[in-house]
């Protein structure tokens, strides 16, 4: 992002790509994009690391390790039933 | 009957002592705490520790809970604490970045601008692909890596991510923006450097 306002642009991505931006920053970026293919890259691979994080499965919970939870849980003193 | 009501009937089960409601709330909500004390604690033990505290923690202070925040927020919260304090006892050299320490600013001018928004998403299915991006959120400025697993995938909307972190809703913003930044960059130089194999 060489150009001087590249880096004008850059703060507004995140709203701008979750659909938070103002119409007026949105044209501002579109415009910008249209004419800037650096722009164009890293507002692109920039969703789609986003995207590609929420699709990242997260670490499971196994059942073993649900079980000791609930065994490791002291429950005396607190509960009446 | 909506989230919020059975949300409320089950703090009112827990506050009466009830321990199934305990159950209820752990089968509810541990595998988002777990999923979260895991990536920033990085190893299994000490999660499961992180596990067994929150919700003790949370069982024992319920009276302390005001319902200003939804209850999954304030068990993260909790969570977070806890895997603080360990992460403290582990790195007793931990010291704060400042607010715009370098680590966070580093990737705030992208600089690698390989195109490889063409990948397709089934690449996911690669156990490889999946390891390096857990590796890049492990290797995020901490203040930045918390905002990043709270808002984007444990799913926590801003406002309940500025609740359960102290943080002005700007900040979470902001932090949020630059953990994006900051992993578009280090994915997109793990992309650039297997660029034969790569979509474009």
């Amino acid at each position: 992002m060489p150009q001087e306002n590249c880096h004008d642009l850059l703060d507004g991505l995140s709203d701008f790509i979750d659909g938070d931006a103002s119409a007026a920053i949105c044209a501002e970026i579109q415009r910008h994009m249209t004419g800037c293919e650096k722009c164009r890259v890293v507002v692109n691979t920039l969703r789609k690391t986003i995207e590609l994080y929420r699709l990242l499965p997260g670490p499971e919970m196994s059942d073993n390790i649900r079980e000791k939870l609930h065994k490791s849980i002291d429950f005396s003193g607190f509960g009446r039933k | 009957m909506g989230t919020k009501d059975s949300e409320r009937i089950l703090l009112e089960r827990i506050r009466a002592g009830d321990i199934t409601a305990c159950d209820d709330c752990i089968r509810q909500h541990a595998q988002g705490i777990y999923r979260f004390a895991k990536r920033l604690m990085r190893n299994d033990p000490e999660a499961e520790d992180v596990v067994q505290e929150t919700f003790m923690n949370a069982f024992k202070g319920i009276a302390r809970f005001d319902g200003r925040s939804e209850l999954r927020t304030w068990l993260y919260r909790i969570a977070y604490n806890a895997a603080m304090m360990r992460l403290r006892r582990r790195k007793p050299e931990f010291v704060p970045l400042p607010e715009t320490g370098l680590a966070e600013d580093s990737a705030l001018m992208p600089r690698q601008l390989f195109d490889w928004s063409g990948l397709p998403e089934k690449e996911l299915e690669k156990a490889e692909l999946r390891e390096e991006m857990e590796n890049a959120i492990q290797e995020l400025p901490d203040k930045l890596q918390v905002v990043f697993i709270m808002r984007e995938l444990e799913e926590l909307s801003t406002e309940e991510t500025a609740k359960a972190l102290d943080l002005t809703i700007e900040t979470v913003k902001t932090r949020l923006h630059r953990a994006r930044l900051w992993l578009r960059e280090r994915l997109s130089g793990y992309f650039a450097s297997a660029e034969p194999a790569s979509p474009k």
